[in-house]
């Protein structure tokens, strides 16, 4: 049961100076739900990226079920990842239905040829196509507006559409790039039963996610990413109880340097202005990440 | 807004006083009076064209002036109640009365204005023409004083259309009727205008605007869309009868002439079609394009048996030749495509303009002077022999029954069977898998990549289509005008075909439609062919006619479903709810 969908090792990405990602290893299991956080500017995307293969990465290889990917986004949905993305991308002005029929693109293979001739087995492939499609669309509660053009839709529903369009590559791992940035409360919940669901189809799913209650709810495994390196890997109430990721969060406590002063005063401030402090340990100010 | 409805209670009025009945007849007399005047004279001298001279015989824009009028009338019995034409105006709207009324307002008048210019004074109009002059405005000043279709919004209230009543269904054959008729129609008009003789730029404009404030008016009604949505029910029925009329187009015609015109718009037409392949469906602007259909038309020609073609000994039997010149244009686009396709956007645009002139120059300079010799330089390659389909000469006229049909007739129905298979291409193309991916790269290129798509390739089979399909235009046109040269494919020029035109012929008819390039391609070689007195003004008048559309129907004259819905927020077509089949209905949801 607990073998590795995805294996990076050691994976780098410089760009010129500036190191976003410093050699992580890192690996999705089968079945799993691993969630993926870290705050602003940890690499969290750009790693997303390297797995995908939108970029090459400067050291370090990702492996898919044993056999290494190869730097084309293109080839690493066919070899069985596909993805969301974190401000939605679909095809905006294609109908519901189009967009989920292009992420069959993968598993299908009628090219020019037989779009023109027409052929018995073209029309068949068009048809299975047409009815996976329709399955997937009441899989995530969208069979209703297949005729919808995409940009129609409210943001919940692209959000699902998007989670249809990857799932249509049949994929063995599903990476979710925020999947309920902007979400209220209520379609947050719906969105953790959906990728429920999905695992229970058997893809494993790996999550980018600012929302820390949703991670801890969804993950059986969480992994922190700060400033490029990974900090900690566990299940999430390892990580929760991790002192580095509260650090790396919200900082370590100030001790005394130039501009105590004024620190202070911002603290207690601070502390006046949100005097019922949450769950979190009672580290004060520090400075800004 | 839907409260348009003819039956109104309130003393309404719009910007002219006038009680209602009043305003009806004003329309319905006007509209009377401008079909009479039509019988009578407008001038005294057979010289201002079209011969408005004689009692009893409308001629030229007196015809048109009847086609205004009647319209005119028609929609004025609207008013009246008649029974089976509220057909006409489903939404009871005063806007299309206004419209009618306006375009046979602006060809009397126009008339009137050009005869009193053109032959120098007030003084040359006859009787006729007064009367024209009146009657049309009769029309105008009752529309004005029918109810405003949305009171207090000014002209802006005339201009928004108004919802229309959601149709009751036809039965198949009635549909089926209505299209025969549309096409028929379509015909007619199309023959008249391409009928009108060259030196005849008045009557032409006339004809423009008939045109014009008619099919605005019948957008207005609400019938061309309806229309739309039938010929969408029965695709194949339709196209196969729009096929049908072009075919029928050189039996109505007595002289080659305008069969040459068809030919070559039938050309520029299946070029554009290829180019919005590209253009339209994959969305790689290609400023270059028309150096595909020179690639295939000096193909045909070299292969042609010219003497003048590099290799005179050989002559290919036609479909062998066809081959060739879509075979050397694939080849073109893929080492073009090749380099260029990793570019985005302008940068794409850049590098496909330069090739486009590198191709021009290429094949000016490849005259064995300056370069091997293949092309023959600026003089190109002419004397290119007639074709020979099946022991048929298409260079000699036959019989058909009591008609002749030329050599350009011949060539019209050959081009006719070329643009089919484009038409086909296109339509097959479009609503499959590989259709799918390029509107999906058009849409968003790092998306469509993450999805699976192989962009580069998807790109590349694209652009190679698009230009073996040019290529394929190409090898007709070589014959037809008996001669290739270097000059027509530049970037941009006077006439027809340009990359520049074609790309306007895309755009202006309507990207990733089928018949929206067509239409385009029709309308940028008519107009210029027609109005030769526009000959040192033709590129302004027509930056400005392009700036115009882009800014009132960006989506070109033919909207694709997509960009009706881009573009204009609330579009009219919403699908329909509530009545979607969980299980995939045998629908397609394609371009």
């Amino acid at each position: 049961m607990t073998t590795p969908v995805l294996e990076a090792r050691a994976v780098t990405m410089r760009f010129g100076g500036l190191t976003a990602v410093r050699s992580v290893d890192f690996t999705v299991n089968s079945g799993e739900i691993v969630g993926l956080i870290g705050p602003n500017g940890a690499g969290k995307t750009t790693f997303f990226n390297c797995l995908t293969g939108l970029y090459v990465p400067t050291e370090g290889t990702v492996s898919y079920q044993g056999t290494v990917l190869p730097p084309k986004p293109h080839l690493v949905t066919k070899a069985g990842i596909a993805r969301t993305f974190q401000n939605i991308r679909l095809f905006a002005n294609m109908t519901v239905l189009e967009n989920v029929l292009v992420g069959r693109h993968t598993r299908t293979k009628e090219g020019l040829w037989s779009a023109l001739l027409r052929g018995p087995g073209f029309k068949k492939a068009e048809k299975e196509s047409e009815a996976r499609a329709m399955e997937l669309l009441s899989f995530v509660g969208l069979a209703h507006k297949r005729d919808h053009l995409a940009r129609n839709l409210p943001y919940g529903e692209q959000r699902k559409l998007e989670i249809a369009r990857a799932l249509a590559s049949e994929p063995g791992l599903l990476l979710l790039d925020e999947p309920t940035a902007g979400m209220n409360p209520q379609e947050t919940r719906a969105t953790e039963e959906l990728v429920f669901a999905i695992r229970d189809k058997g893809i494993a799913v790996l999550v980018i996610e600012h929302d820390i209650r949703f991670i801890f709810n969804l993950c059986d495994r969480v992994a922190v990413l700060v400033q490029g390196e990974k900090l900690v890997e566990g299940t999430p109430d390892i990580v929760q109880a991790d002192e580095r990721v509260i650090a790396a969060y919200l900082g370590t406590p100030f001790e005394g340097e130039p501009g105590e002063e004024e620190a202070a005063e911002v603290a207690a401030a601070e502390a006046a202005a949100d005097a019922p402090a949450d769950s979190t340990t009672g580290s004060t100010k520090g400075e800004t990440q | 807004m839907t409260n348009t409805t003819g039956t109104t209670t309130a003393p309404e009025h719009g910007p002219v006083p006038l009680p209602p009945a009043v305003a009806h007849t004003l329309v319905t007399a006007g509209a009377i009076g401008t079909i009479a005047s039509a019988f009578m004279s407008w001038t005294w001298t057979p010289d201002f064209p079209g011969d408005l001279t004689i009692y009893g015989y409308p001629a030229g824009l007196q015809i048109l002036a009847i086609v205004a009028g009647a319209l005119t009338l028609l929609y004025s019995l609207t008013l009246w109640n008649v029974r089976g034409l509220h057909r006409l105006n489903p939404a009871g709207a005063t806007t299309p009365v206004l419209l009618t009324a306006l375009s046979a307002f602006a060809v009397c008048w126009y008339t009137a204005i050009a005869i009193a210019v053109d032959l120098g004074g007030l003084v040359n109009l006859d009787p006729g023409a007064y009367v024209a002059v009146i009657a049309s405005a009769l029309p105008v000043i009752g529309a004005l004083a029918l109810p405003h279709p949305d009171p207090g919004t000014g002209i802006r209230g005339y201009l928004t259309k108004p919802d229309q009543p959601r149709p009751g269904k036809l039965p198949a054959l009635a549909e089926r009727a209505v299209i025969t008729v549309g096409t028929a129609l379509a015909l007619v008009v199309f023959t008249y205008g391409i009928g009108i003789n060259d030196d005849e730029s008045e009557t032409f404009i006339g004809y423009l605007l008939v045109a014009v404030f008619t099919a605005w008016a019948l957008v207005h009604a609400g019938l061309l869309d309806r229309y739309a949505a039938i010929s969408a029910r029965h695709k194949g029925f339709s196209a196969t009868l729009a096929f049908v009329a072009v075919a029928v187009f050189p039996f109505t015609q007595s002289e080659d002439h305008n069969a040459n015109l068809g030919v070559s718009i039938l050309v520029f037409a299946t070029v554009a079609l290829g180019l919005n392949i590209v253009v339209g469906l994959t969305g790689l602007l290609d400023l270059g394009y028309v150096a595909f259909l020179g690639v295939g038309a000096y193909a045909a020609a070299l292969v042609s048996g010219s003497e003048f073609s590099r290799f005179s000994g050989v002559q290919f039997p036609f479909w062998a030749a066809a081959l060739t010149g879509m075979a050397a244009s694939l080849v073109f686009g893929v080492l073009i495509g090749a380099p260029t396709l990793r570019l985005r956007g302008d940068y794409l645009a850049i590098v496909t303009l330069g090739f486009g002139e590198i191709f021009r120059i290429a094949v000016n300079n490849l005259d064995g002077v300056s370069g091997p010799n293949l092309t023959n330089g600026p003089n190109g390659i002419s004397r290119i022999p007639d074709l020979e389909v099946f022991g048929f000469d298409l260079g000699e006229a036959h019989d058909l029954g009591s008609f002749t049909l030329g050599r350009f007739a011949n060539y019209l129905f050959l081009m006719l069977i070329f643009t089919a298979i484009v038409v086909l291409v296109f339509t097959r193309a479009a609503d499959s898998r590989i259709g799918r991916s390029w509107i999906a790269i058009r849409e968003d290129e790092t998306a469509a990549t993450a999805m699976g798509i192989n962009g580069f390739r998807v790109k590349l089979i694209a652009f190679a289509l698009g230009a073996a399909l040019a290529g394929l235009a190409g090898t007709v046109m070589a014959h037809v005008n008996y001669s290739v040269n270097p000059q027509p494919y530049q970037f941009a020029g006077a006439a027809p075909p340009n990359s520049a035109f074609l790309l306007a012929a895309v755009v202006l008819g309507g990207m990733g439609t089928v018949s929206g390039p067509l239409l385009g391609a029709s309308l940028l070689y008519l107009i210029p062919e027609k109005l030769q007195f526009l000959k040192n003004y033709e590129l302004f008048a027509f930056g400005i006619a392009l700036v115009l559309l882009m800014r009132f129907r960006p989506e070109g004259i033919i909207a694709n479903r997509r960009h009706q819905l881009e573009f204009h927020e609330n579009g009219p077509d919403e699908p329909e709810q509530g009545t979607l089949p969980d299980e995939p209905a045998v629908t397609k949801a394609g371009a």
